[in-house]
């Protein structure tokens, strides 16, 4: 009798570890791949997984087997019209059917051995590597950050938590203390009774006694409890504080008129790769939306990505409102504080000394990195040349220019480079 | 008799039911020999996962496998490729996969094909007896598995994929071809493994003891052959000869021999392990349906996928891609009963052994007795080389022009019979390179030699990867050469041992 199995219900994960150790081997071409494959994605699909190529030739198993050449005789069904003796020309390109070559394991097919990698190996590949620069774990924050970790016994607790093993070792020792004067009298009284016997003196009474003695002690002994709720212990779990780090990154954009709509496509699209990449590696971080053009406003995530809203350009009051927001809400103490800006580099003449001088004073003393990325094709504007006398004195201020989409992950990831001499 | 069922939908009782009346028919009526079954309902991830484990219920980690799970997944995603719609274990219980979604219809077709079909051919077939042994293989997978994974944490996930990499591409060649392998069992596998490690560096020890004792007197006598005579079994000599491999590496090397053993029956056995699970789908499921057991819905279905997985597409197709094996082997079968049944003149000059014999004894003879090689040159009618029109074609490189050496006519027959035999041969279809020498007391280089077959060359880019992977085994040089029929060298490879090989 054949017998069924529903099997419906195991895993089905059974390749995941094929499937990551594949991913492991070839991450060296998949990372190129990624790479080259998100230079043509538009914002909104980077939330989605990536079609992958590499190059067959890279993931292929060699064997042996034979080249072209020799003879080789090749039995095919279908005959229309030949007979025997027929001479027909070589079909050219490898020789399809009648030339009965196996172009496909020849090797000489040099497709790309496509396939999909799932969101989440995608954004893995994306941003490996990358890290906020300069990260200090500072504060010890609130209730969430609490861990439970083990800390010994205690006498009291719920049942749940009594520790079997401590409580009967603590019951045996005290069993063992109370009994041993005990013990050692009846140990005594039993000679003793010995003795009298052995003298074979007539005195009964002397023996009785003793007997009673003898019988009182095993009483004692026996009425020691085998546990005693004084016996009990209970493992003991404290909450830990975990030190964690607080961090903030503030987003300054720039929707003045001069950004075109090609140019503020490609600031988003730097933005919300910042936004995933924070996400995605960081629990606790805040993001802080800083939208100007003559004026600056604090907006919401939605806001920042999708309004349309535009005028003249007074970078200042964007890092104005940086500042007072930083006073307000992240005392420098506490907090790790980041923040990227997107501009076209075009400004009010005046307004670009005056950048300078409050990314000095006010920004940059707080900031655990500030970034600066310019997006233009033309020559830089009075705004670079400002940032650049900053650069030349702050180690941690960064400025990159992006001239096409193509540049904007390179960048990138230029700027959140893992730097292993600098970390916290 | 009303049908077993009548929508499509299955369900288990269903499932049980079809499989008590196929077994009636396979068993009882039609005498099958076969294992126990297990058949095992399962999704279609599970079976693109049991697809990239080579079938197997379990299987070691490698990333070959999740290359093979990727590029399955995504053409089914695409619906560029339905999944094969049954795979079935040689092991004992006999396991066969069905999958959700198949209708009752597929259900029964799978059981009919899979675990009466392959699972008697499995049973019966001369290679397989003598070459696999069904009750141990999913235990000694288990082994494997684990001994890989204990492996991976002693000395690295690399080191073992870098080794598994080198012998997976040797992997044709660790088979033994004519002497029949120790049988497996887990215990003992288990028990002699640390005996065997040690036993095995003593020996390789001391084959490489480096004090040559050569006396006085011989001085100048040629140098003892090693190997004394030249192997076919690659990964064989490796695992006991090479230098510096260590013990967990030899057990390594094993496994993966091991394994290629108990897949090459099946690689031998294509036309008639198919051809015979078909024809038993289809006789048994046309003998469901005589008893009334099935609708004219049921077989209208049936035909139309039987008719399918049986067409053979003619050389002038677009989709032409070779001989499909289950075409020929199912109409050989049916070519077998029909001689056995209603012979013709012909058949009886050709065949007269068979003609008007039992059919079920023929057939079963048949099957246990050959592989593909031997089966068509021993069963190929004159009438189905007709029905397929089957013509060979020569192809020499000296010459311009091919030449159709043979046709379905009278003279091409028997041309034709033993040509498309020879094309099952394995033998010819692979390279024959075997070991050839070790230079024992210069620098410990390998020699391996390709002997040519009809001057056929080997493909230089595979042959010289494939060696770099030997040499990494072997850990000195390594040579491979191709000698055409008079023993001439033709080609050459070379692979120094140096660190470039540590990484490929």
């Amino acid at each position: 009798m054949s017998h069924i199995i529903d099997r419906r219900l195991n895993g089905k994960n059974k390749s995941a570890v094929n499937r990551e150790r594949f991913l492991r081997r070839f991450k060296a071409q998949i990372k190129e791949a990624v790479s080259r494959a998100v230079k043509g994605r538009s914002i909104t699909d980077i939330e989605s997984g990536e079609k992958v190529s590499i190059p067959v030739k890279d993931i292929s198993e060699p064997v042996f087997h034979h080249g072209q050449g020799g003879v080789r005789e090749q039995v095919h069904p279908g005959n229309e019209e030949f007979i025997r003796g027929d001479r027909i020309a070589r079909p050219q390109g490898g020789g399809g059917g009648g030339g009965g070559g196996k172009a496909s394991q020849d090797g000489e097919g040099e497709d790309d051995f496509v396939f999909e990698l799932s969101r989440e190996e995608f954004l893995n590949v994306f941003f490996d590597d990358l890290a906020l620069p300069n990260l200090i774990k500072t504060q010890l924050m609130g209730v969430e950050e609490l861990k439970q970790v083990r800390a010994g016994y205690t006498n009291d607790g719920t049942p749940a938590n009594i520790s079997i093993v401590r409580s009967l070792r603590g019951a045996l020792a005290r069993r063992v203390a109370m009994a041993a004067p005990t013990l050692a009298r009846l140990g005594e009284a039993e000679e003793d009774l010995d003795a009298l016997l052995e003298s074979d003196d007539e005195s009964t009474q002397e023996v009785r006694e003793q007997r009673k003695r003898i019988h009182l002690l095993r009483e004692k002994l026996g009425s020691i409890p085998f546990i005693d709720p004084f016996d009990l212990r209970y493992n003991n779990r404290i909450q830990q504080p975990k030190p964690t780090s607080q961090a903030v990154m503030f987003c300054i954009m720039d929707v003045s008129g001069s950004m075109d709509e090609q140019k503020k496509d490609m600031a988003k699209r730097f933005f919300i790769l910042l936004y995933l990449f924070l996400q995605r590696n960081y629990d606790k971080i805040e993001v802080v939306f800083i939208r100007h053009h003559t004026s600056a406003v604090e907006v919401n995530e939605e806001d920042f990505f999708h309004s349309r809203e535009s005028g003249g350009t007074v970078v200042s009051s964007a890092l104005n409102l940086m500042a007072d927001i930083v006073k307000k809400r992240y005392s420098s103490s506490e907090w790790n504080i980041y923040a990227a800006q997107a501009s076209d580099g075009d400004n009010w003449d005046s307004d670009s000394a005056n950048c300078g001088r409050i990314m000095e004073e006010q920004l940059l003393p707080y900031c655990q990195y500030f970034a600066y990325i310019e997006i233009t094709e033309g020559e830089p504007q009075n705004l670079w040349y400002e940032y650049l006398k900053v650069k030349e004195r702050q180690r941690h201020f960064a400025m990159q220019k992006i001239r096409s989409a193509s540049d904007i992950y390179p960048v990138f990831r230029e700027l959140f480079k893992r730097q292993p001499a600098t970390r916290a | 008799m009303t049908p077993i069922s009548t929508g499509s939908e299955w369900t288990f009782d269903l499932i049980d039911e079809y499989d008590r009346e196929i077994r009636k028919i396979a068993v009882d009526e039609f005498k099958l020999d076969v294992y126990p079954n297990q058949l095992e309902v399962i999704t279609a991830e599970q079976m693109m996962d049991a697809y990239s484990s080579v079938g197997m219920p379990v299987n070691y980690h490698h990333w070959s496998f999740g290359k093979h799970f990727v590029s399955t997944e995504k053409s089914y995603k695409r619906g560029q490729m339905g999944l094969a719609y049954e795979i079935v274990i040689n092991s004992s219980p006999c396991i066969a996969y069905l999958m959700e979604e198949n209708s009752m219809t597929m259900q029964a077709l799978v059981i009919a094909h899979a675990a009466y079909g392959h699972n008697s051919f499995f049973k019966g077939n001369y290679l397989f007896r003598a070459w696999t042994d069904a009750s141990a293989i999913v235990d000694y997978l288990v082994f494997a598995k684990s001994y890989i994974s204990k492996c991976e944490e002693r000395y690295g996930i690399d080191a073992v994929e870098e080794l598994l990499d080198s012998c997976h591409a040797l992997m044709n060649y660790g088979v033994d071809r004519y002497k029949r392998p120790q049988k497996l069992s887990l215990a003992e596998e288990q028990a002699r493994q640390e005996e065997r490690e040690q036993y095995l560096q003593m020996q390789v020890n001391d084959l490489w003891r480096t004090i040559p004792r050569r006396d006085r007197d011989d001085a100048n006598r040629e140098p003892p052959r090693f190997p004394a005579e030249p192997q076919e079994n690659l990964l064989y000599f490796i695992e006991k000869s090479a230098p510096l491999l260590e013990p967990w590496q030899r057990e390594l090397v094993r496994i993966v021999r091991k394994v290629a053993q108990y897949f090459y029956p099946q690689r031998q056995t294509q036309v008639m392990n198919e051809g015979w699970a078909t024809f038993w789908h289809y006789t048994i499921l046309n003998r469901l349906y005589e008893k009334g057991l099935v609708t004219d819905g049921f077989m209208m279905e049936f035909l139309q996928s039987h008719t399918n997985v049986v067409y053979q597409p003619p050389v002038t197709a677009r989709w032409y891609n070779g001989i499909n094996p289950y075409a020929l082997g199912f109409a050989m079968y049916q070519d077998i009963k029909r001689i056995c049944e209603n012979p013709t003149e012909e058949d009886r000059a050709w065949f007269p052994d068979l003609a008007g014999s039992d059919w079920r004894t023929s057939l079963e003879f048949a099957m246990k007795n050959f592989k593909d090689e031997s089966f068509i040159s021993q069963y190929l009618s004159p009438k189905l080389i007709r029905e397929f029109r089957l013509f060979a074609i020569r192809d020499d490189d000296l010459e311009d022009k091919l030449e159709v050496s043979a046709i379905h006519d009278e003279n091409g027959y028997r041309d034709i019979r033993s040509k498309l035999a020879e094309q099952y041969n394995l033998g010819s279809r692979e390279p024959n390179i075997q070991v050839w020498s070790v230079n024992v007391r210069g620098d410990r280089s390998l020699t391996l030699r390709h002997t040519m077959h009809n001057r056929r060359p080997l493909d230089e880019g595979s042959a010289q990867e494939v060696l770099k992977h030997v040499g990494r085994l072997w850990g000195f040089d390594v040579r491979l050469e191709s000698a055409d029929s008079d023993g001439s060298i033709t080609q050459r490879f070379e692979v120094k041992s140096n660190l470039e090989l540590q990484r490929l």
